[in-house]
């Protein structure tokens, strides 16, 4: 058995995070939801994990399951972005929110490539196995993200 | 942590308890001797730390011995809040509160048990408290009932002291012993 740490630990040191995750990659009214379906998930299942060591990883990753479960549930790909809110998704960089905002206005496997990758800065394997594909696929779905982006803002 | 996530936490914690996922809850408590950590599971208080004891240590200790489901709900302990507070100020002789044994077993359970029935205000031996828990020979055992006690406190092994009249160990520091014996004693 690993030595898991009391669970508060991970509320306290990835909570923040993973909320911002969310609303990357469901947008802002998703994402309270998605927040409790993934800590749920994450506390019913913590008992046994086998492995300790990258718990920030393992939450993110639940997270994206998350997202993807609400996209499906939504029957429907990205949220349209008709009305564009004023405050910024990120505690970033106030330029940074326009970039997030086109972020959540990609297809749901590049917007989530996207944010793994450069919100939550997992690497291409974790993103692989958040997203439930290869390594390739994966690398494709950022790549095509970050293709759009570009397009985007220029 | 911004309000709207204590808000979504607050959320959390009432979902995991009512799915069964909260296997233990804690949250901090003041007291005269400074700041107690106490810890409850669905069945009662388990865990009561004292000032001189090290948070984070006891929290580890009962992610291993009970279960990493572990949650700080400083909104769960009300009824654990109001009893102390009214111990401490001398209008409380015994508590009320759900007890969860779960970190005794045997003969410290029997003795912990034992620690529990002692009256406010009365104090007894340790060999008192050996033969009390069915093995008179067993003091040095009945010195670890209280000095590792889970419960402090609400099960008052500040209560048990030396044969000989002297005050004996406790895990707040001696200080304290003497200082909630005098306490009792005033208000009894």
């Amino acid at each position: 058995m690993a030595e898991l740490p009391p669970f508060q630990t991970l509320i306290d040191d990835h909570a923040t995070e993973v909320m911002a995750v969310l609303r990357g990659a469901v947008g802002r009214d998703g994402a309270e939801d998605a927040f409790q379906e993934t800590f749920l998930a994450a506390l019913r299942a913590y008992p046994s994990l086998g492995d300790a060591r990258n718990l920030r990883g393992w939450l993110v990753t639940i997270a994206h399951r998350k997202a993807i479960d609400h996209h499906r549930a939504r029957g429907r790909a990205p949220v349209p972005v008709e009305t564009v809110r004023e405050e910024a998704v990120f505690d970033a960089d106030p330029a940074d929110g326009e970039v997030w905002r086109s972020v959540a206005a990609l297809p749901p496997k590049q917007r989530a490539a996207v944010t793994l990758r450069f919100a939550s800065d997992l690497p291409h394997e974790e993103i692989a196995a958040a997203l439930g594909c290869s390594p390739e696929a994966a690398r494709r779905s950022l790549h095509e993200g970050l293709k759009r982006l570009r397009k985007e803002m220029a | 942590m911004t309000a709207i996530m204590d808000r979504s936490l607050e959320r959390l914690r009432e979902r995991a308890a009512a799915e069964g996922l909260l296997d233990v809850a804690y949250a901090s408590a003041d007291s005269p001797f400074g700041s107690l950590l106490l810890a409850r599971t669905p069945r009662g208080l388990v865990r009561l730390a004292l000032p001189s004891e090290d948070v984070d240590a006891t929290l580890l200790d009962l992610a291993e011995r009970i279960s990493p489901r572990i949650l700080e709900a400083p909104d769960r302990f009300d009824e654990e809040r109001r009893e102390l507070e009214d111990y401490f100020e001398g209008r409380r002789r015994a508590f009320e509160l759900p007890i969860d044994w779960q970190l005794s077993h045997g003969f410290m359970l029997r003795a912990r048990e034992g620690i529990a029935a002692i009256p406010y205000g009365e104090t007894r031996t340790y060999s008192d408290l050996a033969r009390e828990a069915g093995n008179e020979r067993a003091v040095r055992a009945a010195g670890s009932a209280c000095s590792r006690n889970p419960i402090p406190l609400v099960v008052p092994c500040h209560r048990v002291v030396r044969s000989d009249g002297s005050f004996g160990l406790y895990a707040g520091g001696v200080e304290m012993k003497k200082r909630l014996l005098a306490m009792e004693n005033q208000s009894g």
